[in-house]
């Protein structure tokens, strides 16, 4: 399952760096989205995916999932989900002050 | 020695206080103390019984770096050269130098790059050497600058900067190799080992490299272009640095690694040759000069060329000759430029076609000059120190050992006749220079000012100087043997009888040469002008200030355009390059470690509903790629995020899966509430060569990623650490649910700046929605 995990992890990968790619801002924030999904999916696939209990304690339970990972990603996603709604209301006022959304259009002025 | 040193830039501290009486006594005069006091120093040592000192001080004792001085010989003549002249010279300045400039920079300056030279030549660590070397660059840097609202200052101290820092570094490199080779940062101690140095496979490029060094500094061929263009500088600082001093530091340099280099040919070949190209090429270039200055700055390269072919043909005859010279040419040429300076203040112009016979209005300096040039030309008369020193000259090309090297054989049958050229040049722009200013008819109309003899004080220092000429001149032996005989010894490596110098020698060949250039030389120079023309074909346009003004042009042009290449203010330009600059390494070093692993053994089970999950999760993520639609990329962005929440639930991961449900809902929300205010997607433009490189970089990625991936999940090097936080998530954390024992109690502080960060996004993203400008506000 790791290795379908891992491909899963690539194509996620693959699609966020192409939209990182693009002229438009929205198709870079997706992108950025789509990347950070496919390193918390890298993540979680570092550790083990064998079938263990969720990582509560309980007395009859002898394999649990490894807990460290999932701390690591929980972090992960929240400091994501900060960066990813500055970068919208950035864009947002960004697009609103320059008139366009363009980044090939939004360039430094030459002589600043 | 130290305090000797350091004293003058001791003094410089003081300056600006000395500086604010400057109205009433002059700067200079508080200078004055400096090289005086060194001077009166370091005079008790010449002598017959004369033997090296070496004291030492601590600097850097960890890296065998210490502040080492050794006087012998060499140091002695150097260091007297350059207290006694920078004694004149400061004098001089006095009274070249009006109050109203501003002097208080021009002696710090110079001070400090009296502290250089003093160190140049008494160190005896070659690191502390360096140090001191390019602290005179950059002293000579400032000097020439002096004036720096003239184009051409800063032109020629930028150009003398460059191209000594240039010899300084590759100098720095062959000093490194040196102490890495010996294991010792004395110079001293490395001559010790000069088998060592010459046996040693880094021999050639050590050699180069110190050579380097002595051949900017000293303004030898090829790079003696910026020693013309230095006599921007006030006329004291020229006099000072660009004839007496600073360009000796090259002479110098040579003088002290004689005794270990001294051993190759290529030594032989380099010195020698270049010393004899730069004597031919600087008294050619000499003639061809209109500034006074300009033709004693091509003056002295001939000269330094004819020093440095000196000490490269290694005899015994030719280093006492080459020592002789040092202190011959410091005395012509010091009170040469001094004279110079005085007919610029006191006429307005430096440009010899505007002046000419200024004799009768200025007849001291006209008697200087005449002692001066004519000793620089070695017309042979027996109170002129310059005849003796071109006479061993000669004398020593002509004895030019055999040597194991083919070239450097034609090179020594060549040596004479290359000799005699340069001298019968040096002849006609000495007689040049001497007549042209002081003879002929008055040109006073084409003058800014009525010219009149200069003041005494302004006369002093040079008067002081061509009584050395003729001192020397008529007692050439008064120096010898106490004194010069030391200094040759120290190059040469082995004691030495003090050469007994005679005006009178018999009918010997370079007497006949001697002749041969004043017979030769007096027909050109008065027929010059009938063969100047000769200069328009050759060199004609070439020229090595055209190469050097061509390539500092071309640095600049080809680092603007690389840079231009890349920096193109294109976001997604710099997107690509930063990956495939990841792309490369990643899978570089993946190639060359052979760092890709694929095991199977411990997988986990592939299970149908997985599977179903991924293939969505895959097509959602390709499918954000071609939507136009907004709402429905990000709801197709959405599919992808809780595609994720399930995977988290069948992983075994609740709070994960908790988070990410909440945490992907607001992100839609908000993305939803924020691009409703945003223009649509549009259809993508791109074109398909950039469709296809764009494709080739995130493929490229996606994949480096699953390899990476698979690699690291097939080699497990450690067991996890895991365990340790199951077994005590209870026990020393309280809790049941390790991920949130994780969180708040053994990584805790992970949690706390998570927070923090969470915090300053609220606060940025409230700024901004806040921030309203004037076309908004209104």
């Amino acid at each position: 399952m790791e290795l379908i995990m891992s491909i899963l992890a690539g194509v996620l990968f693959t699609a966020g760096v192409y939209n990182l790619l693009q002229k438009q801002m929205l198709r870079i924030i997706i992108g950025t989205a789509l990347i950070s999904h496919g390193a918390h999916l890298f993540i979680l696939t570092m550790g083990e995916l064998k079938t263990g209990a969720p990582p509560i304690l309980d007395y009859d339970i002898e394999h649990y999932a490894d807990p460290l990972p999932q701390a690591l990603i929980l972090t992960s996603i929240v400091i994501s989900f900060g960066v990813t709604s500055l970068l919208l209301v950035l864009a947002y006022r960004a697009s609103k002050e320059n008139g366009t959304d363009n980044m090939e259009k939004l360039r430094g002025n030459e002589n600043d | 020695m130290l305090f000797a040193v350091f004293l003058p830039v001791l003094l410089a501290i003081f300056i600006p206080f000395f500086s604010k009486w400057k109205e009433k006594i002059h700067t200079g005069y508080f200078v004055l103390l400096a090289p005086l006091a060194v001077f009166i120093y370091f005079v008790p040592h010449v002598g017959n019984d004369f033997s090296p000192v070496s004291q030492s001080y601590n600097w850097i004792p960890s890296l065998n770096i210490g502040l080492d001085f050794y006087l012998d010989g060499l140091s002695l003549l150097f260091v007297l050269l350059i207290s006694g002249i920078g004694t004149l010279v400061t004098f001089y300045s006095i009274f070249y130098l009006h109050k109203s400039e501003r002097l208080d920079q021009f002696y710090v300056y110079l001070l400090l790059f009296m502290t250089a030279m003093f160190g140049v030549v008494l160190s005896d660590n070659v690191f502390v050497l360096y140090s001191f070397w390019e602290l005179t660059s950059i002293s000579s840097f400032l000097l020439i600058g002096y004036w720096n609202y003239r184009e051409g200052s800063r032109y020629g101290a930028l150009k003398s900067m460059l191209i000594t820092v240039f010899g300084g570094l590759s100098m720095l490199g062959g000093f490194i190799l040196l102490s890495i080779i010996t294991e010792t940062t004395s110079i001293q101690a490395m001559m010790e080992q000069a088998d060592v140095i010459l046996s040693s496979e880094y021999f050639g490029l050590i050699l180069a490299l110190v050579l380097l060094g002595a051949f900017t500094k000293s303004a030898q061929f090829p790079f003696h272009i910026w020693l013309p263009d230095a006599m921007e500088a006030p006329t004291p600082v020229s006099a000072y640095l660009h004839s007496a001093t600073m360009v000796k530091a090259g002479i110098f340099l040579v003088a002290r690694f004689t005794p270990i280099f001294s051993g190759s040919d290529w030594f032989f070949v380099f010195v020698s040759g270049i010393g004899i190209l730069t004597l031919v090429w600087g008294s050619y270039m000499a003639v061809r000069q209109t500034d006074l200055k300009g033709i004693l700055a091509f003056s002295t390269i001939s000269q330094l060329g004819m020093i440095m072919s000196m000490l490269g043909f290694g005899t015994s005859v030719a280093i006492f000759a080459a020592v002789f010279h040092i202190l011959n040419h410091a005395t012509f040429k010091g009170s040469l430029f001094m004279i110079a300076g005085i007919v610029d203040h006191e006429t307005g112009t430096r440009d010899i076609r505007r002046l000419g016979g200024l004799a009768t209005l200025m007849p001291i300096s006209a008697t200087l000059a005449f002692f001066g040039t004519f000793s620089m030309a070695g017309v042979p008369l027996p109170f002129l120190n310059g005849f003796y020193s071109k006479e061993m000259f000669f004398d020593a090309s002509l004895e030019i050992h055999e040597s194991s090297i083919a070239f450097a054989n034609v090179l020594a049958q060549a040596i004479p006749y290359l000799a005699v050229f340069g001298s019968i040049f040096t002849f006609v722009y000495s007689m040049y220079l001497v007549f042209g200013t002081f003879m002929g008819e008055k040109k006073l109309d084409q003058l800014k000012m009525k010219p009149h003899e200069a003041p005494i004080g302004m006369l002093v220092s040079p008067i002081i100087l061509v009584l050395g000429v003729v001192i020397i001149g008529i007692f050439p032996n008064l120096v010898n043997s106490t004194f010069l005989a030391h200094t040759a010894e120290a190059i040469y490596g082995q004691p030495m009888k003090a050469k007994h110098v005679e005006f009178w020698h018999g009918w010997i060949t370079p007497l006949y040469m001697s002749l041969i250039v004043v017979g030769v030389g007096a027909v050109l120079a008065f027929t010059r002008k009938s063969w100047n023309s000769i200069y328009s074909f050759f060199p004609g346009k070439l020229s090595f200030n055209k190469v050097y003004d061509f390539l500092v042009d071309q640095s600049e042009k080809a680092s603007a355009k690389i840079t231009n290449l890349y920096m193109t203010g294109s976001l997604r330009l710099y997107m690509a390059l930063i990956l495939v600059a990841i792309l490369v390494c990643s899978f570089g070093v993946l190639w060359i470690t052979d760092g890709f692993a694929f095991d199977t053994t411990g997988l986990a089970e592939i299970t149908v509903h997985e599977i179903l999950i991924a293939l969505t999760m895959a097509v959602a993520a390709i499918c954000t790629i071609f939507t136009r639609n907004k709402i429905a990329a990000i709801l197709i962005l959405g599919v992808v995020g809780y595609g994720l929440a399930l995977l988290f639930v069948v992983y075994r991961a609740p709070d994960l899966a908790l988070t990410q449900l909440v945490v992907e809902t607001i992100t839609v929300a908000l993305f939803l509430l924020c691009f409703y205010h945003l223009p649509n997607l549009r259809e993508r433009t791109e074109k398909a060569s950039q469709k296809l490189i764009n494709i080739v970089i995130s493929v490229a990625f996606g994949t480096l990623m699953t390899v990476v991936a698979i690699s690291a999940h097939s080699t497990k090097l450690f067991d996890k650490i895991s365990d340790y936080f199951l077994e005590t998530s209870y026990k020393l954390g309280g809790g049941d649910n390790v991920v949130n024992v994780i969180l708040v109690d053994m990584r805790g502080i992970d949690t706390l700046f998570e927070i923090v960060v969470l915090g300053i996004a609220a606060f940025a993203i409230y700024g901004l929605i806040k921030l309203r400008n004037k076309k908004e506000a209104e």
